[in-house]
């Protein structure tokens, strides 16, 4: 009884993070997948410059550690555009964007490469442009099978505005650590609950990383 | 010259008439490996051609090239008098860039051994959709036609299919249709059967035949199908090394001929 | 804080910075131990014939995998100390490697369970037909079939792990994040050493990110006819029954 009080306590003082960790889930997202996609296809491009350009910012990105990242931009944006960028929030977003993007853009990258190059050749065979092809032909197929990764990066995400707390952003994770340092006796039932808010914002994304396996296997074959 | 031989016995392919298509000395490697060394070749509106040899002869790689899939290494191919992997610039020949090619190889069409069926469309959406995005036709005009194509080659009554819903024989009619609402010109064929089951192979063959007697367009067949290519061929090539070894009409060359290679192919072929 | 970036402040930091660089790597090393063998439990525990464990293993796996680490790493720092009963209070550094170590071995564990299941099935009946006991089985047919395919996998979470350790800092674990954010307290300087942390990472991670696609390449060709005539020449084997003539290309 004493922890149903208890839980019923804690739980509205977390939920006022909810609004933070959502908001950040969704822009990284955004950002990270139109990310994924421009820096994808400018790595199957066949121009050299935006080519190479693009696999260094993946490999930057993709070979140091996000909460490096976050705390480099933290102290470079202001330094780098002489502007506070107005808020925190910002650098989260764009940190989680640009790190998870990076490693998206290997997927939408790995995904066009695997389409059978028969598509290619019989989308040249009826006179399509170079356009064409790509729009017409191989991304709807490589984009069924990128769906699962995409699900299993979202999570990814999710997990990692956790982050955001560490620069001052007033999320889930920053709410549960204010009552932990006033009442500690309730760590670990503050730290429960913050951990099954979490889990419940990933369930959907699990959800649809199932349901984008079924769609993968399913669009593909011929 | 060949001209003498291509006179042929059904369709009448007019000798007066200007080929469609011209092969000038043709060569290609990849890498060290010479595949084509040296290839001349007309093609005339309407001809039907199909070209045999051993495997690895480069028969594959004759037809790619006039689709555009793989570039020569040197010597020009003429389409409708425009050179196909060339253009003019500021006086001089260069590479061509796409929006030339794509204006030579309009009329032409290819049918592939292993089909290349796009999976997610239907098999309507598959022969809507380069008429509608290439050729820019009005959608319903497109799909009537397309209708008609899929009725043509038996399968009007599953336009709304999958690809993967269908048997081998029906994807590879699919793909025909899908080529032949194009309207192309020259319409080229690799070994569109040797992927399908024995049964399966008469339907195909069948729709092929179809084409070549009631269609006007120009036709290149690798084949392994002897008889079938005796029967409907203009012209038969028969390709050995990377050069044409023999040509002439079928009878000319599956029957007649005193080239060794062409006894001994046969030979292997028969027994095989 | 600077405002500018300093050459000077940035080699100034360097020896500092450097100082953090054994206890990251241990704690990679470390947590990656522990992962791997935790996830031996998960594998043993969805094995039990019994669907009610199954799945609640199935679902604690999932939950530890898609709730954020940093949190998990809090409640082991702050929470597992005054949980009743259990409670122990553990250096940050043993924090790190439950906290870390745990939530990688749901991963891993999926990994061997990939692995496991992409033996044949014929090989399972093999080693009942040669009457093998359970132990013999696993240790003698399955894992050394199993388990080197995924190598590669596994070292790609090696390197994963590697760029999440760097959390460990926020609890006062003193890898190069930590120096470098001691040394930006005290200099008011964070840009040049926490620069030296992204280059550190991307030194170490990028070329063992290619050492482990060569290892795949190796590993997906290990029994391939070719590979053996290689390794057979060298050692100079005569009776491996291959001829030069052998050779498939
Ligand atoms: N992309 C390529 N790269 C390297 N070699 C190639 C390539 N395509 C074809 N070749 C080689 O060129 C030669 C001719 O190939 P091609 O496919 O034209 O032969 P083919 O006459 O069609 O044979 P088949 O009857 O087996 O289809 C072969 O030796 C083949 O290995
Ligand atoms: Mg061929």
């Amino acid at each position: 009884m004493i922890i149903i009080s208890a839980i019923i306590e804690i739980t509205p003082q977390l939920l006022r993070g909810l609004g933070i960790t959502i908001s950040v889930l969704l822009a990284s997202a955004i950002i990270a997948y139109i990310v994924a996609f421009v820096a994808g296809l400018s790595r199957v491009s066949n121009n050299v410059i935006l080519n190479k350009a693009t696999g260094v910012y993946v490999e930057v990105f993709r070979g140091t550690s996000l909460i490096v990242q976050l705390f480099w931009l933290y102290y470079a944006i202001p330094m780098l555009f002489g502007i506070q960028l107005g808020s925190n929030w910002w650098t989260g977003v764009i940190a989680i964007g640009l790190n998870y993007g990076a490693y998206l853009s290997e997927v939408v990258r790995g995904s066009i490469l695997a389409v059978d190059k028969g598509q290619t050749e019989a989308a040249i065979a009826l006179n399509m442009s170079r356009y064409q092809r790509m729009r017409l032909i191989i991304l709807p197929q490589a984009v069924r099978m990128m769906l699962p990764e995409f699900g299993n990066y979202t999570i990814q995400i999710m997990k990692a505005t956790s982050l955001v707390s560490l620069i001052g952003m007033r999320d889930i994770l920053y709410y549960g650590d204010i009552m932990r340092s006033t009442n500690l006796s309730q760590a670990p039932l503050i730290y429960v609950i913050v951990l099954f808010i979490y889990f419940i914002l990933a369930l959907p994304f699990i959800w649809l990383t199932r349901k984008g396996e079924t769609i993968a296997k399913k669009g593909v074959v011929s | 010259m060949s001209n003498v031989l291509t006179e042929n016995k059904k369709n009448s392919v007019s000798l007066s008439t200007e080929p469609i298509v011209k092969y000038l000395d043709v060569k290609k490697s990849f890498g060290d490996t010479h595949v084509l060394k040296g290839i001349n070749l007309e093609i005339r509106p309407g001809e039907k051609i199909a070209v045999i040899g051993p495997s690895g002869s480069g028969k594959t790689t004759i037809i790619r090239m006039l689709m555009t899939l793989e570039e020569p290494t040197s010597g020009d191919i003429i389409v409708n008098g425009k050179n196909l992997w060339k253009m003019e610039k500021n006086g001089q020949l260069v590479k061509a860039n796409e929006k030339h090619i794509r204006e030579v190889r309009g009329d032409i069409g290819m049918v592939f051994q292993h089909f290349n069926l796009f999976p997610h469309m239907t098999i309507l959406e598959n022969c809507m959709a380069a008429p509608i995005h290439v050729k820019k036709e009005n959608k319903d005009e497109v799909r009537e036609r397309s209708i008609k194509m899929l009725e043509r080659v038996g399968l009007g009554t599953k336009l709304d299919f999958y690809p993967s819903q269908l048997s081998g024989g029906q994807k590879q009619r699919v793909a025909m249709a899908r080529a032949l609402v194009m309207r192309p010109k020259i319409m080229l064929f690799d070994e569109v059967t040797s992927a399908l089951d024995p049964e399966l192979v008469g339907e195909v063959l069948e729709v092929i035949r179809d084409i070549a007697e009631n269609d006007d367009m120009a036709m290149v067949l690798v084949t392994h199908e002897m008889e079938f290519a005796l029967d409907i061929a203009d012209k038969v090539l028969f390709l050995d090394q990377g050069v044409i070894a023999e040509q002439g009409t079928a009878n000319e060359v599956l029957v007649d001929s005193k080239n060794e290679r062409v006894q001994s192919f046969l030979k292997r072929f028969r027994k095989a | 804080m600077g405002d500018n970036f300093r050459w000077e402040t940035f080699f100034d930091a360097l020896p500092i910075v450097l100082q953090g660089l054994g206890v990251t790597v241990g704690l990679t090393f470390a947590c990656f131990g522990f992962a791997l063998l935790f996830g031996f439990v998960w594998i043993f525990f969805r094995r039990i014939p019994n669907k009610l464990i199954v799945s609640i293993v199935t679902w604690v796996m999932e939950f530890i995998r898609s709730t954020p680490p940093l949190v998990q790493l809090f409640f082991v720092y702050y929470a597992l100390p005054v949980v009743p009963v259990i409670g122990v209070t553990l250096e940050p550094f043993t924090c790190a490697i439950l906290a870390i170590g745990i939530h990688y071995s749901t991963y891993i564990g999926e990994i061997y369970r990939s692995g496991i299941e992409s033996v044949d099935k014929g090989q399972w009946e093999a080693s009942i037909a040669l009457n093998f006991s359970t132990m013999d089985k696993w240790r003698r047919i399955i894992l050394p079939q199993a388990i080197p395919p995924t190598i590669p996998m596994l070292g790609n979470y090696f390197i994963i792990m590697f760029k999440e350790v760097p959390l460990a800092s926020i609890i006062g674990v003193t890898g190069i994040l930590a120096m470098a954010n001691s040394y930006g307290a005290l200099n008011f300087a964070y840009l040049e050493p926490l620069t030296i942390v992204g280059i550190i990472f991307l030194l170490l991670s990028y070329p063992s990110s290619i050492l482990i696609k060569k290892l795949e390449v190796k590993m997906n060709t290990r029994f391939d006819k070719n590979v053996l005539l290689e390794k057979a020449k060298k050692k100079s084997i005569p009776d491996m029954n291959l001829k030069e003539s052998d050779r498939i290309v």
